[in-house]
């Protein structure tokens, strides 16, 4: 098991966000968690990479109980996050945005074939290599903001709505590069998606995630042909 | 050159050395502080007290006078780095009171009288003044600047650039926010402490006020009129504040209000400062610079 997270609850004050959520992710696995916007996806990933550890509940990786460990330490323990909405760093160019991404690994990895490698995955970074974060444009800074996450060769991968912004065939586009990179690399990845189709499409198995807590969950395709499901995410 | 120039050069050098650590703190770790002259006087009285009372000669001195400044830059900088920007800057304010008066009520540090007969400083046997003392200040100053530009330089400030744009998302990066914050205070009391050395040295008698809130503010001005994160923004603003009230005496007497305007007016119209990216003197000297570096 590579990631066990057992019964969390989180609150921001009055609001409980999350009531007793439990899952866990096998090495090399894609697993998505469906939600509604608010319905604590968020919450979950921000727990799991520590930047909002939880009140209750605990979680391992590896077998380590992290549930209190700072978010850099998780960072070098081989967790890392694409966050909601991106967040490059706007002032860095594409570049330095990588490099900010193998920080403290430096010894330890063959930066240069991290980079060429993600230039391929990402061509149009290779192109803005050398602008500025705030001049790329929403597809563009998720696509660095993906590659940032991956150039210190992660063995967790969390995803949060990456379709969230873009043009339907980027979400293809991405998507592709993320089952690509689970089967082809066998990185386990744990994606939170409203975009119930395109996350289920690429995943091994699937929660469904409801005000906070997990109403479903099961195998991906099974997912998809839950009535329930149909009727609230697939629109049908 | 004439004496009075030589005074007024030299005090700009060594307000620009504390500046520049200043510029380390607030500039590139993205930390405000309002307590920087705190420093400048820990330098200064460290420096007096092993000069006048233990017998150290201002060679021997410095390593600890730096040292002490950066390691009481560390105690004090780990409370501040928990707390949030508008606490830090109300922390490093009540800093900035509380090393005063230690400075002011304690009879080991000369009370109200302050310290005197501090001695010149004395390299290959002879006594520096004037020039001489001057060359020396603009010596360490080039030192300085050279850390400082080896800093933007290096992974550090990648990490503090992080860091200062972003808390989380650097952390998410395996940055720990705490050991750059830490470094950066660390770096810059301890330039701040050199500057209060070579203070001290030069006035050869200091006190409790020289290192008031008011001197605090004065150093942000300057950063902030020359251009937070840049390396030569610190030297331009001290440049521009020092000579100012200079040419224009009545300024003298109104000197720590027309800081405080003039800071908030900068943060208000020109946050990059003189020297920062998109100011308006940096776009008047653009074609000319650029004309320049091709
Ligand atoms: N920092 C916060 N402070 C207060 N409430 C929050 C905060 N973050 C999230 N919430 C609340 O927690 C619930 C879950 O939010 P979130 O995890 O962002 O959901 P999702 O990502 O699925 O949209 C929502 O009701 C939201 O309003
Ligand atoms: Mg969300």
């Amino acid at each position: 098991m590579l990631l066990e997270v057992k019964d969390i609850h989180i609150s921001y004050g009055d609001i409980q966000a999350i009531c007793g959520v439990s899952f866990c992710l096998e090495r090399g696995e894609l697993v998505s968690i469906i939600g509604a916007n608010g319905a604590g996806k968020t919450s979950i990933l921000n727990s799991v990479m520590g930047i909002f550890p939880p009140q209750k509940g605990a979680i391992y990786f590896k077998g380590q109980d992290i549930t209190t460990m700072p978010v850099h330490q998780r960072a070098r323990i081989g967790i890392r996050i694409v966050p909601e909405r991106s967040r490059v760093f706007p002032r860095l160019t594409v570049y330095e945005n990588l490099m900010t991404g193998v920080y403290g690994l430096k010894n330890k990895l063959p930066i240069d074939e991290r980079v060429s490698w993600l230039y391929e995955v990402f061509p149009i970074l290779k192109e803005r290599h050398n602008q500025i974060g705030s001049t790329l444009s929403g597809g563009e800074q998720q696509q660095l903001s993906i590659a940032r996450a991956l150039i210190s060769d992660p063995e967790l991968l969390l995803v949060d709505e990456v379709s969230m912004g873009l043009m339907p065939k980027l979400v293809e586009q991405v998507f592709g590069v993320l089952e690509q990179l689970n089967r082809g690399h066998g990185l386990t990845i744990l994606l939170v998606e409203q975009n119930a189709f395109a996350s289920l499409n690429i995943s091994a198995r699937g929660y469904v995630l409801e005000t906070g807590t997990c109403v479903l969950h099961g195998d991906a395709k099974e997912l998809m042909d839950n009535p329930r499901v149909k009727e609230v995410y697939l629109g049908h | 050159m004439s004496s009075y120039v030589i005074t007024i050069g030299t005090i700009i050098v060594i307000q620009a050395i504390a500046v520049c650590g200043l510029n380390v703190i607030v500039g590139y770790a993205g930390q405000i502080s309002l307590g920087h002259a705190a420093f400048f006087g820990i330098g200064a009285y460290s420096a007096a007290i092993l000069t006048t009372k233990a017998g150290f000669s201002f060679w021997t001195a410095l390593p600890l006078v730096i040292g002490m400044s950066g390691f009481i830059g560390l105690l004090l900088g780990l409370p501040s780095i928990r707390v949030r920007e508008d606490f830090l800057a109300i922390t490093t304010i009540g800093i900035n009171f509380i090393v005063e008066a230690v400075f002011r009520y304690v009879q080991f540090f000369g009370g109200a009288l302050g310290i005197g007969g501090i001695p010149r400083i004395v390299l290959f046997g002879i006594k520096l003044k004037g020039i001489t003392f001057f060359l020396l200040c603009l010596g360490f100053l080039i030192v300085v600047l050279f850390i400082c530009w080896w800093f933007t330089r290096s992974w550090a400030s990648l990490a503090c650039y992080a860091i200062r744009e972003e808390e989380t998302a650097a952390s998410t990066m395996g940055i720990s926010p705490v050991r750059f914050k830490l470094l950066a205070f660390v770096i810059g009391t301890a330039m701040a402490g050199l500057g209060g050395s070579l203070y001290a040295h030069y006035m050869q008698f200091i006190s409790a006020g020289d290192f008031s809130f008011p001197v605090s503010v004065a150093f942000l001005s300057m950063l902030v009129l020359g251009g937070m994160g840049t390396l030569w923004g610190p030297v331009v603003g001290t440049l521009i504040l020092g000579v100012l009230p200079e040419v224009f005496r009545p300024l003298v007497d109104y000197r720590i209000f027309f800081y405080t305007l003039l800071l908030l007016l900068m943060i208000r119209f020109q946050p990059g400062g003189i020297l920062g990216e998109g100011s308006v003197v940096r776009r008047i000297l653009a074609p000319i610079l650029k004309g320049g570096r091709a």
